[in-house]
């Protein structure tokens, strides 16, 4: 049964937000979903970068009161 | 298909080290073949006991010494363990710095000559901080 998950990454730097992802990526199974919440906005665009390359599943990014969430699933 | 990127580091300012890292820490964890060369003034930051901050090169050197900026060691231990990218000590700055592997942090990989590293790289991107 899949699993969701948040990663806080807020107030960190480029990148902080990304690494923090990657290594929740890592503990995560395949189909759970993560929700990365991030104040970097150069962030905001390498992030979703990055989860296309890897080939996993960009579900939703959007700001939302200064803190971005995007949200990745964990596709194999 | 990973790229092989090599990075040499030779400086040891804050700012070059900080660069190289985030390079390092995001190709390896991309999924691209990364190694590092760490000599002259970026050795000494991996013996341990080595005070982990850099001096800064100009004025942005402060700005990354606030809170939030990922410190560019645990980014090449990041680079390390997420990526399994390969964190080579120089064995000429060894020697010179009479430093031994054993002295050196765990992550890194054993000590390594030009020729080695040149091999090594041959047909990758290579950047030099």
């Amino acid at each position: 049964m899949s699993e969701s998950r948040i990663v806080d990454a807020r107030n960190t730097f480029c990148p902080g937000p990304l690494m923090e992802l990657i290594a929740n990526v890592k503990l995560a199974g395949v189909g759970d979903v993560l929700e990365l919440l991030s104040t970097d906005e150069g962030s905001a665009a390498d992030v979703p970068e990055w989860v296309h390359k890897i080939g996993y599943e960009l579900l939703g990014s959007e700001k939302v009161e200064g803190v971005w969430h995007i949200k990745v699933r964990k596709t194999k | 298909m990973a790229r092989k990127i090599n990075i040499v580091c030779v400086s040891g300012t804050h700012e070059k080290l900080q660069m190289a890292a985030m390079f390092a820490s995001v190709a390896a964890a991309t999924g691209d073949q990364v190694s590092v060369f760490l000599s002259m003034n970026a050795l000494p930051y991996f013996v341990k006991g080595h005070a982990a901050q850099a001096p800064a090169e100009g004025g942005f050197g402060a700005l990354l010494a606030q809170k939030g900026v990922p410190p560019f060691k645990q980014l090449f231990r990041q680079a390390a363990e997420l990526g399994e990218a390969k964190l080579l000590p120089c064995s000429m700055a060894l020697d010179l710095l009479k430093v031994t592997r054993n002295e050196l942090d765990p992550e890194l990989g054993p000590p390594t000559g030009l020729t080695r590293f040149l091999s090594d790289a041959a047909g990758g991107q290579l950047l030099t901080f």
